[in-house]
């Protein structure tokens, strides 16, 4: 499939079964790669990836929070995992998944423009308004299969960080990933969202739905 | 734990060891009916929708391999106990025990957390609280077992569920609508594809309680009133025409099931309400005989 190049652009040579192209890259993610992807496209990450959550958003965007790390160019995966001390001070992971985006819909903005994420992994998509921060900022999101979490457990090399652990299990944890995928991407930086076309599809097909059920 | 010394003066810690094994083994091992419901889908779908099934199938397996839970959410617990009265247990002591035995699971396989005060949001890290685990109990007049079902519910798909009290007026379309609209509003968040619980009549409370238990019965059970089972078909059938699909992504398949029961209700009133389980369908029980030998199930 190629070698991951350093600043995060894949060869894209490969074809997924879906029909997109399938892209190895390292984080941090810069710009232009992000603006290649396209819906469709399957992408496999290596390096750090910062897991967020509820909590951690809150302390970030509600309470104005910041912690020393640079986030430019950063992935963040919507995440609260279980985790095992490894008796110096750190963590081992036990599961590390995925929770539902939507939830965390209204703080995109902030994490593309205040604190320069690229990409923002997670399930069940994002909002029209969210789409428009990804267009603008040149951003994407990466859809995770929901669920799998024994499968992606397996692609943490490890937890190199953990900060604002009083929110355990919703810190602020910086994984470092090895070969995390499929993702897919869900919703792209041209104003493609895969979850507003099948939103689309439901409602065009709500009514053949109602006239199955004699309705 | 698979026996039990069920005259002995410390049956409560055996039946904490049955409740610590029921919430790993729920959150590890899935049901049989759901590992079919999944492969099939597999071999349906095509494209992206297929790629996402090839990681659950991979996702069951690698759990199966190496017993990391499947699914990052420790879940909500909620208990479903048949005590028969033949079964020598005192129940407000079974219920204390099933509580520490999620605590203990907890601990022992370094289950995260899910459970917070609704306000001040103080996490007590062993996935208890007060009013958690849930627990209902029911009682078997003749019966000589104690069954125990435990369900670790998902909070992507409980936070798709829904009330509503319609009218008599609104007959058997009011609800057939009702339960399509749900089901397109929860859109990719459940994680499909799904089990669709549905409740219909009842009170407030035991509408939504209906619908929780509908998501129990194992996928390709019919109801056994020709009627329902036939009612659960058409919702089935109209439910995956709206090509949500696998992830919400867009496919053939956005449920597994649409499980419908019911309870008689007041003549003004006719409240429907949907539970929706998302594709792991994650549930274990024990069922504890008379002798005291456990056998583990789904």
């Amino acid at each position: 499939m190629g070698t991951d190049a350093a600043n995060g652009a894949g060869d894209g040579t490969a074809t997924s079964e879906g029909g997109g192209r399938v892209l190895h890259a390292t984080t941090p993610l810069d710009e232009a790669f992000v603006r290649s992807l396209r819906c469709g496209d399957e992408v496999w990450l290596d390096g750090t990836v910062w897991g967020v959550r509820d909590a951690s958003l809150i302390r970030f965007f509600d309470e104005g929070k910041r912690v020393d790390a640079d986030f430019g160019g950063a992935v963040f995966l919507h995440t609260a995992p279980s985790v095992r001390p490894d008796g110096s001070g750190g963590y081992l992971p036990v599961s590390v998944g995925t929770t539902t985006s939507m939830r965390m819909d209204r703080f995109t903005r902030g994490c593309l423009d205040e604190l320069g994420v690229r990409a923002i992994v997670g399930k069940g998509g994002l909002s029209a308004e969210s789409l428009e921060h990804l267009r603008r900022s040149g951003g994407v999101y990466l859809a995770v299969t929901g669920g799998a979490a024994s499968v992606q457990t397996r692609q943490v090399a490890e937890i190199e960080d953990v900060l604002w652990e009083d929110l355990m299990p919703e810190c602020l944890w910086r994984f470092r990933m090895r070969g995390f995928g499929p993702l897919f991407v869900g919703m792209d930086s041209h104003g493609v969202s895969e979850y507003q076309r099948v939103r689309d599809t439901a409602q065009e097909r709500r009514a053949a739905a109602r006239r199955v059920l004699g309705l | 734990m698979k026996q039990l010394d069920v005259n002995g003066a410390d049956l409560y810690p055996q039946l904490r060891e049955v409740a610590a094994v029921l919430y790993k083994k729920a959150l590890t091992d899935l049901p049989p009916d759901v590992r079919r419901s999944v492969d099939e889908a597999r071999e349906r779908e095509e494209g992206l929708a297929g790629r996402r099934l090839e990681v659950m199938v991979k996702t069951i397996r690698t759990s199966d391999d190496t017993g990391i839970i499947v699914c990052q959410d420790t879940g909500i617990c909620v208990f479903f106990v048949r005590i028969g009265t033949g079964f020598p247990v005192n129940p407000a002591k079974l219920v204390t025990a099933l509580r520490e035995g999620i605590a203990l699971a907890s601990e022992r396989h370094a289950l995260r957390s899910s459970i917070v005060h609704p306000l001040t949001r103080e996490n007590r890290q062993d996935n208890t609280g007060p009013g958690v685990p849930e627990v209902h109990l029911d009682f078997v007049d003749g019966g000589e077992e104690l069954e125990i079902l435990l369900v670790p519910k998902g909070s992507g798909s409980e936070n798709m569920s829904f009330l509503r009290m319609l009218s008599p007026a609104d007959g058997t379309a009011g609800v057939k609508g009702y339960v399509l609209d749900c089901v397109i509003e929860a859109g990719p968040r459940p994680c499909p594809p799904t089990i669709v619980g549905v409740g219909l009549g009842g009170t407030a409370d035991q509408c939504a309680a209906l619908a929780k238990k509908a998501i129990l019965r194992p996928v390709g059970e019919p109801h056994p009133e020709p009627d329902i089972a036939d009612l659960e078909r058409q919702l089935l059938t109209a439910v995956n025409t709206t090509g949500i699909g696998p992830q919400g992504l867009g496919g053939a398949t956005t449920s597994f099931a649409v499980h419908v029961e019911y309870a008689w209700t007041h003549i003004s009133m006719n409240p429907v309400a949907v539970n929706i389980q998302c594709w792991r369908g994650e549930r274990a029980s024990a069922t504890v005989g008379p002798e005291g030998a456990v056998s583990y199930g789904y």
